[in-house]
Order: structure tokens, then C-alpha cells, then sequence
């Protein structure tokens, strides 16, 4: 070229790069500090899982087993949560109940992510598709969650596995928009801008730079999904739409129960306890999760 | 100098179509680009100035394909790349890379530092294993990054560096051209500096070919070696830098010229201070583009549009009807 460039702006000397030093790994009593929501809640859900994982050994008989003669005893050295109106032992029939709603709630919250992250992910990135299955999730979720899962529950048959099928349902559309409307936000970012330019298949650019951003909000997301499956598994199995009776879950527990609710208390009282913790556990845990993963929030190192 | 340009514009056009109305008819276009062509050899500087809004990184984003062009060329050393296939373009991928504005929306947040610098490398399967590591490490001896950054996320370092990773990550796959997408607009003065230098010493390093988007002309007339003024899709006036920076023709040039900030406050200045806002690009005004808010506007440019023209300095084309603008009153 004909000009020649003169060299060198007036810049100030290059500073050393001073890059702070890299934290630490581990630090338990840190990272408690740092979030005790998580801790808790944490601490608690891991406790509900050992009781539903441990409850055989956890000094309960068979919770099916009935004994008509020792039927609505009121807590005691026998019966450590009392016993119901057909005599079955309480404090066994609530561990055992631990691991349908635990079970219903992580299945429910697994299933309606994964399905929820294809739709979305596909709906985010296929313009044609985005329309059509986006219409069909807001139809999906003009339908009160509970009606459809009941609707599901009549048509195909009470069974855990089924209860899980009909919550998931009426999950799936909330995490499908969620995740569309991330995916939209990010591949407008330039770093996905910047792959494509820098000749990145379509495929490694959902899998390494949209994926990871949206697992964040979707972990947070399930959290809360696991925490409303629970309560939605309990209502289902209160009103007989749920679990079948011959399984003990919470929800059938206090169904049961709430005939002599005034008279015997603690029938629905104990079942009632365990749920209240385990969703409150859930629910620390995600409101943790979404501060601790907020990469606005990150920053503060 | 070969005689094939390393990248040839011509009459590019990008209309993006507005939203379309209830019953599906189409209200109008916006038209970001109308028209561009320029030509940039290797190892030249082209810069892009203007205001905002005037078309400069739609220009950028069309010719990386990041935006599809409505209508027009461009050649990569003569071989035509606007319409070939988008799983085709691994070999304009691999020699055209981007460097955009923002320092922190530009890097995944979520990976280290070797990783997005590797990313471009694997992709084209440039090198492999220790291979890879070592080019890794050169790239960042290149920007002058320190090597204890290979394993750290982008959140961990400061706008300047985020920047200089990613003029590493745009030189990993050995590329010839790169546009850089206003890249030091974002930064801090003396960060500013520093980046404007790396890139030129860069440039004489590698023999690279820049584009430079930028709105800031003290930048622009340090780093390049030709300017070209965008004025809402079009380029009015494309010159040497001498040129432009000494006898700007169009009356455009002229007004942003004078916008330039003086550090000597007791310096006179003859601002030329344009009447009203950028018209809009949907509804262009008719003829030439400016006529709304030139100041030696007359009948013929409101209805006529002006071509490029040379002028009187070599190597200086301009898009006015005035073949000799009036002097700046003073």
C-alpha cells in the first residue's frame, strides 16, 4: 500500500498480567457458608432419600399388614406414629410412603426435563417446528395441571409408573418454554456467532456452547418440578386418582385418614410432616442452586 | 500486490424484511445494506466508519454469512462465497475469522480458555494432541497472554484480555482476513491502545487482512490503510487514509471529520453541526441519501442518486453531485 502506518500508538506499557490466584477445591464448612440453602436443603433430601432407601431396616414391619383389633391407636411404644383404622403400623407405612413420593418426584422431574430440553432445544433452533410445538405446549398448559393428570389418571389406570406418566405431562410444556426461550437468548450471543464463524457444526454448537448455558436454569427449574410432583402425587393419591391403596404413599395416608381427622389427628399429622419437610428441602435446594449457578452472580468471586 | 483482491464487495445488498402484518403481507424492508463494494488486498486495513445504525456490522456479519445477503457478491481470492452452500464454506471459515465488540458476550462463559481457543483448530482439523496444546500456547504467546490462563474461564481476566483471547481464538486456524466487529470500542482507553497495537503488529507479523467496523476515528486513522464512510447502507466516500483524513470530499466525511474531539480545548474548530437524526432505513430518502441533512443540498440530489466517482486525489472515490465542495466556511 502506499501509506505507511506510523508505529505505535502512545499506549500506555503493557502491565504485567495479574490474574488472581485459582481458588481452592472443596472447603466443606466453606461452601456451607457460602450457601447454606443448599446445605440444608441438601442435608434434609439426603436424609428422606436414606429413610426411603433404608426403610426395611428402620425398625418397621410390613405397612400392609392389618390388624383389626389394634386399629386408631394413638402413638406409642408399639406404634411409634400410631396406627390406622385398619390397624396397619403408621411409622412404617410413612417410610415405606417415602419412596413412591421421592421416586414419583425425581422420575417426574427427569423425564419432564429431558422431554422438556428436546422440545425446547428443537423449537429454539428449527423455525418451522417452533410454531407447531409451541402451540401445542400452550394448549397443554391452559389445562390446569392437576385436571389433566386426573383426565390421564382415569384413562389409563392407577399405578405409580402411570402417576409419574401423567404429572410429567403436564410438566413437560413448562420446561419446553423455558428452555426455548434460553435457546432464543443464546444463540443470539456472540460466542455462538463467533462459532459459526469459526466453522462449528450445528450439532457441536447446541452440544457445547447452548447446552451448558441451559443447564442452570433448567437444574433450578427440576428442583421445583420434584417439589410440585410430590404435592401433585399426594393430591392425586388423596382424591383416588393416584397411587393404587395397596401401595403406601403420603398422599393415600392422609386420604385414608381424613375421615377421622378431628377424632385421630395424628393419622393425617405424621404424613403431612414428612411431605411439608421433603418439599421445603426441595425447594431450598433449588432457590440455592439457582443463586450458586446465576452466572450474574458468579462474578463475585 | 497480485492483481485478485484477497476479498472483493460487489453491490452488496441486505434488505431484512419487516414483520409481517395480520394477514401475512409484507410491510417493507429495512435496507441495511444497499449496494456496498470495496475491495481489500492481503495484509491491507480497510476500515468501516459511520454512525450507528448506518449498516457497518450488518456489512461485517454478510460477509462472514452470519447473515444471509439478499442480493450481491463476494469473492475470497476470486472465487465467488455468497452462494455456496453453508455446510461448504469450511475453507472461508478457516480464512475469515470475527472479532467482535463485546469482550464478555463473546466467550462462553462456561469454557476455559483453551477450549475456545482450540475450538476453530479442531474444527478444521488443523492439529491434534500435543500438537494442539503447542499451537494453543503459541497463539497465546502471539496476543501475549500469560500461559497460566490456558485453564481458566473467560470470567477470570479483564476486558482487555477477554479481547486478546479472542483475536487468538480468530488466528487459530492460520486465517488471512479478519473482521474485527468494532473490537476495541468496548475497552478502556489505554486497553484500547494496547489492542489497536497488537492487532497492527500483528498484521505486519502474519501479513493479515483487516477489516476494521469501527465509529472512532482517532483508531481508524492510526491503524488503517483506507477508509470507507458508510451513510445508512451505502458507502459515500472511500479513500486513502491521507486522503480522507487531509481532503475529505463528501460533505459527510466532512461533518464527521469535524466531529472528531480535539484534546486542546483552545483549539479552533469548525464543527459542522448536521441538522436533525439518520433518516430511516426502511424509508430511504429519495435520490441522494444525505440530501436531507447536507448542507450544500440542491435540486439535483433530491431526485437524482450519486454514483462513486473518482475525485480530483488518487485513490479517493466519493458519492456527491458537487464536483469541488465548497471550502468549510470558517
Amino acid at each position: 500500500m502506499s501509506v505507511s502506518i506510523e508505529p505505535g500508538f502512545a499506549a500506555a506499557p503493557v502491565l504485567r498480567d495479574v490474574l488472581p490466584p485459582r481458588r481452592e477445591r472443596g472447603r466443606v464448612m466453606l461452601f456451607i457458608y457460602r450457601h447454606p440453602t443448599i446445605a440444608v436443603g441438601g442435608l434434609l433430601l439426603g436424609l428422606m432419600v436414606l429413610i426411603a432407601i433404608f426403610a426395611p431396616f428402620l425398625h418397621t414391619v410390613d405397612p400392609t399388614a392389618l390388624a383389626p383389633a389394634r386399629r386408631t391407636r394413638a402413638p406409642n411404644a408399639q406404634y411409634w406414629f400410631g396406627s390406622d383404622m385398619l390397624g396397619r403400623d403408621i411409622y412404617s407405612r410413612v417410610l415405606y410412603g417415602a419412596r413412591v413420593s421421592l421416586l414419583v418426584g425425581f422420575l417426574v422431574a427427569a423425564v419432564s426435563s429431558l422431554v422438556g430440553l428436546t422440545i425446547g432445544l428443537c423449537a429454539g433452533f428449527i423455525r418451522i417446528l417452533d410454531t407447531v410445538m409451541m402451540r401445542v405446549m400452550d394448549g397443554l398448559m391452559s389445562i390446569p395441571s392437576i385436571l389433566l393428570a386426573i383426565a390421564f389418571m382415569a384413562l389409563i389406570g392407577a399405578s405409580v409408573q402411570n402417576v409419574v406418566i401423567a404429572i410429567s405431562v403436564a410438566e413437560i410444556p413448562r420446561v419446553a418454554r423455558l428452555v426455548r426461550g434460553v435457546v432464543l437468548s443464546l444463540r443470539e450471543q456472540a460466542y455462538v456467532e463467533a462459532a459459526i464463524a469459526s466453522g462449528t457444526s450445528t450439532f457441536k454448537i447446541i452440544w457445547r456452547h447452548i447446552l451448558p448455558n441451559t443447564l442452570a436454569p433448567i437444574i433450578v427449574q427440576a428442583t421445583f418440578i420434584c417439589a410440585s410432583a410430590m404435592l401433585a402425587e399426594a393430591t392425586l393419591s388423596f382424591i383416588g386418582a393416584g397411587t393404587p391403596p395397596t401401595t403406601p404413599s403420603w398422599g393415600n395416608i392422609m386420604a385414608e385418614g381424613r375421615a377421622l381427622w378431628q377424632v385421630k389427628p395424628f393419622i393425617v399429622f405424621f404424613p403431612a410432616v414428612f411431605l411439608s419437610i421433603t418439599v421445603l428441602a426441595v425447594n431450598l435446594l433449588g432457590d440455592g442452586l439457582r443463586d450458586a449457578l446465576d452466572p450474574r452472580l458468579a462474578k463475585r468471586i | 500486490m497480485s492483481n485478485v483482491p484477497l476479498l472483493e464487495v460487489n453491490a452488496l445488498k441486505k434488505h431484512f424484511p419487516l414483520k409481517s402484518d395480520f394477514f401475512g403481507g409484507k410491510k417493507g424492508f429495512v435496507y441495511a445494506l444497499d449496494g456496498v463494494s470495496f475491495t481489500l488486498a492481503k495484509g491491507e486495513t480497510l476500515s468501516i466508519v459511520g454512525e450507528s445504525g448506518c449498516g457497518k456490522s450488518t456489512l461485517g456479519k454478510t460477509i462472514l454469512r452470519l447473515i444471509e445477503p439478499t442480493d450481491g457478491e463476494v469473492y475470497l481470492d476470486g472465487e465467488r462465497v455468497d452462494n455456496v452452500s453453508l455446510n461448504k464454506l469450511a475453507n472461508f471459515r478457516r480464512r475469515v475469522q470475527v472479532v467482535f465488540q463485546d469482550p464478555f458476550s463473546s466467550l462462553n462463559p462456561r469454557q476455559r480458555v483453551r477450549d475456545i481457543i482450540g475450538e476453530p483448530i479442531i474444527n478444521f482439523g488443523l492439529a491434534s494432541g500435543s500438537e494442539l496444546e503447542d499451537r494453543i500456547v503459541a497463539l497465546m504467546d502471539k496476543v501475549r497472554l500469560p500461559r497460566d490462563a490456558m485453564h481458566r474461564f473467560p470470567h477470570e481476566f479483564s476486558g482487555g484480555q477477554r479481547q486478546r483471547i479472542g483475536i487468538a481464538r480468530a488466528l487459530a486456524p492460520g486465517s488471512d482476513l479478519i473482521i474485527c466487529d468494532e473490537a476495541v470500542s468496548a475497552l478502556d482507553v489505554s486497553v484500547k491502545a494496547q489492542i489497536v497495537n497488537l492487532l497492527s503488529d500483528l498484521q505486519d507479523e502474519l501479513g493479515l487482512a483487516l477489516l476494521f467496523i469501527s465509529h472512532d476515528l482517532a483508531i481508524v486513522e492510526h491503524l488503517t490503510h483506507r477508509v470507507a464512510v458508510m451513510y445508512l447502507g451505502k458507502i459515500v466516500e472511500l479513500a486513502d487514509r491521507r486522503t480522507l483524513f487531509s481532503t475529505p470530499h463528501h460533505p459527510y466525511t466532512r461533518a464527521l471529520l469535524s466531529a472528531v474531539p480535539v484534546p486542546d480545548p483552545k483549539a479552533p474548530r469548525n464543527r459542522i453541526i448536521l441538522k436533525g437524526d439518520v433518516p430511516s432505513p426502511i424509508n430511504p430518502p429519495s435520490g441522494c441519501r444525505f440530501h436531507t441533512r447536507c448542507p450544500y443540498v440542491f435540486d439535483r440530489c433530491r431526485v437524482e442518486e450519486p454514483l462513486l466517482r473518482k475525485t480530483a486525489h488518487a485513490g479517493q472515490v466519493s458519492a456527491c453531485h458537487l464536483d469541488e465542495v465548497p471550502p468549510l466556511a470558517s
